[in-house]
């Protein structure tokens, strides 16, 4: 599976009602890899995200894949190319793993079409890159929330779409489980080329997975580049609002940003 | 096929994709089963309804009378009075499982049935209002109740919405919508001129009394238009259970599915009630029975028809045949449903909200 799927957005506008919450934003996911993208609360990074896989319609501008409007394209097509793992999806009551992978293969299957062999490869090839085959016969809602996670990305997988849109998919775990799912994307990139785009609230966690940070301010694109060029001191106050410190990581050579807060730093300077 | 995971699942059973398959062959034939004894339990009752009754007919007679090849006292009795009430009960009873099914799977909640968010009574109401004030029949009939039924759901929908449809707000709304609409029936029964309890008993709780082949006609055609359009979209009806936003990213056009889906059930209700009358939790329970049947996961639209038949079809018997009186088929269902609904709203109150 290869990538070269072009994913942009130009001239952006959307809203909720009266109230608008992204405005003009132009911006490009480099296809084959990490995108990650960060903001502060309320800023439109999930609402963006939404637009991008067709939930929600642009005011103005449009989100092009392949130089095509996607809210114009097919809704079945555009579900083989372009996946999207909501923030809160529902597992059906009673629901096994296998069948919720299953799920996954909704875009690929006709009015009539019967359950192929290829959809079964599927299901197989997503719950084993999960590690969650001994999950399979298990009802969803007993899983803990890393496993369900888990799942949920497996189901995503089974779509089998060379872009894959997840919005927030470590909230609600803990640290282990964050990098756990995280580490999964990763493979999932650099394995099979599948172009990731995330929101994530946990801006060195972003600098760390994503080749390329892209933050929001108030509706709009404040910055997007690597990690390096992105996360500065800056930023952070014009995005979060905060003053920090921005460090190298010792472990992974990508910006650390320690943010100072009123008390409790004894080193302002270091 | 690579393997992602770094932990090598070379497990000491099969490989996962045989693992895979072989999983879904068994829910596939658990299901193939289901439907399979439901529609052979279907043939019995329907079969023991033929020959059942104040006089017993052996199956002999009864096939001699449906080939038209019999003159004597079976011609009228089963050709007349008992083949075209329990196809009645056959039809309708699909219609009831099916539209019932379809609401419980949409609004994710098995109290979203609508016999309980009034678009039974509302189809009931304005059928009654029709026969009994207006003396209308047949076809103006069927007309009243499904523009009565959709214009119920239109209302529950439009009184529920708030930013976007809760399944709770909308179930309460439609319990007291109903509540309003069954007092509308009483109050129209009770000035119409001479009435009898036959009418009550239908307008209030459902009744196969009476049954005609005209009767059953209208219903037959929505249940043929409507529910082969309900099976092809039942993939995506599925697909919408995981919420709106997963269900665009698989590629289902949400709100155009949750539109034909709701007219086709409201359809199918509206009809089924227009010909029998709201029969009391048929909608409510085939859902859930088939659910338990062909376990979680799998479409339920099928089965539920099958079970909402089955329902109709052995409560009539039961009703007609094994209680003394003669109890119309509603009471029976009413009987059955009444507890299934207690235990919903008890485990609702437990466990704080979503069923």
């Amino acid at each position: 599976m290869t990538t070269n799927h072009s994913l942009t957005v130009e001239g952006l506008s959307l809203g909720y009602g009266d109230r608008t919450v992204i405005e003009g934003l132009d911006l490009s996911i480099l296809p084959g890899k990490v995108t990650a993208i960060v903001g502060a609360n309320a800023c439109g990074k999930s609402t963006l995200q939404r637009s991008m896989s067709r939930l929600l319609a642009p005011r103005a501008g449009s989100v092009l894949l392949d130089g095509r409007k996607v809210h114009e394209l097919p809704a079945k097509q555009l579900a083989r190319t372009l996946g999207l793992l909501p923030q809160s999806p529902v597992a059906p009551e009673g629901i096994t793993v296998a069948e919720l992978v299953g799920r996954g293969r909704h875009p690929h299957q006709g009015l009539f079409s019967r359950w192929s062999q290829e959809d079964d490869a599927a299901v197989a090839e997503a719950l084993e890159a999960t590690a969650t085959v001994e999950l399979m016969d298990r009802p969803v809602d007993e899983l803990s929330g890393g496993q369900r996670q888990r799942v949920w990305i497996a189901t995503a997988l089974a779509q089998r779409t060379d872009l894959l849109l997840l919005d927030e998919p470590t909230t609600f775990l803990d640290v282990s489980h964050q990098v756990e799912v995280l580490d999964l994307l990763t493979d999932l990139n650099r394995r099979r080329g599948t172009t990731v785009v995330m929101v994530l609230h946990d801006l060195n966690l972003a600098a760390r997975y994503g080749d390329h940070l892209v933050m929001i301010a108030g509706g709009r694109l404040h910055a997007a580049g690597t990690p390096a060029e992105t996360l500065t001191e800056e930023s952070v106050r014009a995005v979060f609002g905060i003053d920090s410190k921005v460090i190298v990581d010792p472990t992974s050579g990508t910006p650390l940003m320690l943010p100072l807060g009123r008390h409790h730093v004894k080193h302002p300077s270091a | 096929m690579t393997t992602l995971s770094p932990q090598k699942t070379a497990g000491p059973a099969m490989p996962t994709l045989e693992r895979v398959t072989q999983a879904r062959h068994h829910r596939t034939a658990r299901r193939r089963t289901v439907v399979v004894v439901l529609l052979v339990l279907v043939a019995l009752v329907y079969a023991t309804s033929l020959m059942v009754g104040k006089t017993f007919y052996p199956p002999s007679e009864v096939l001699a009378v449906i080939f038209g090849q019999d003159g004597s006292g079976a011609t009228f009795t089963v050709g007349r009075l008992r083949l075209p009430r329990a196809t009645l009960a056959v039809i309708v009873g699909c219609c009831f499982g099916l539209g019932g099914v379809t609401f419980q799977t949409m609004l994710r909640n098995p109290l979203a049935s609508p016999d309980i968010i009034g678009i039974s009574a509302g189809a009931s109401a304005a059928a009654a209002f029709a026969i009994v004030s207006l003396s209308l029949t047949g076809a103006q009939v069927s007309a009243f109740a499904i523009i009565a039924g959709l214009a119920v759901a239109v209302i529950i929908y439009l009184l529920s919405y708030r930013s976007g449809v809760a399944g709770t707000r909308l179930i309460l709304i439609g319990i007291g919508v109903a509540a309003m609409l069954d007092s509308l029936t009483s109050y129209v029964l009770s000035r119409a001129a001479q009435w009898d309890l036959q009418e009550v008993m239908r307008w209030l709780t459902g009744s196969l009394n009476g049954a005609s082949w005209e009767q059953a006609l209208p219903v037959l055609i929505a249940l043929l238009l409507l529910g082969p359009l309900l099976l092809l979209t039942s993939r995506d009806l599925t697909a919408t259970q995981l919420g709106d936003d997963a269900a665009s990213a698989l590629g289902v056009r949400v709100n155009r599915t949750r539109l034909v889906v709701i007219v086709a059930a409201v359809g199918l209700i509206s009809f089924a009630t227009a010909a029998a009358g709201p029969i009391a939790f048929v909608a409510f329970l085939s859902g859930p029975i088939a659910a338990r049947l062909v376990g979680p996961g799998a479409s339920l639209l099928f089965p539920s028809a099958l079970v909402g038949a089955l329902l109709v079809l052995s409560a009539d018997l039961v009703g007609q045949n094994f209680m003394g009186t003669r109890f119309p088929v509603g009471v029976v269902t009413g009987v059955l449903g009444a507890p299934y609904l207690i235990y919903l709203i008890v485990r609702t109150n437990r466990t704080g909200g979503s069923l």
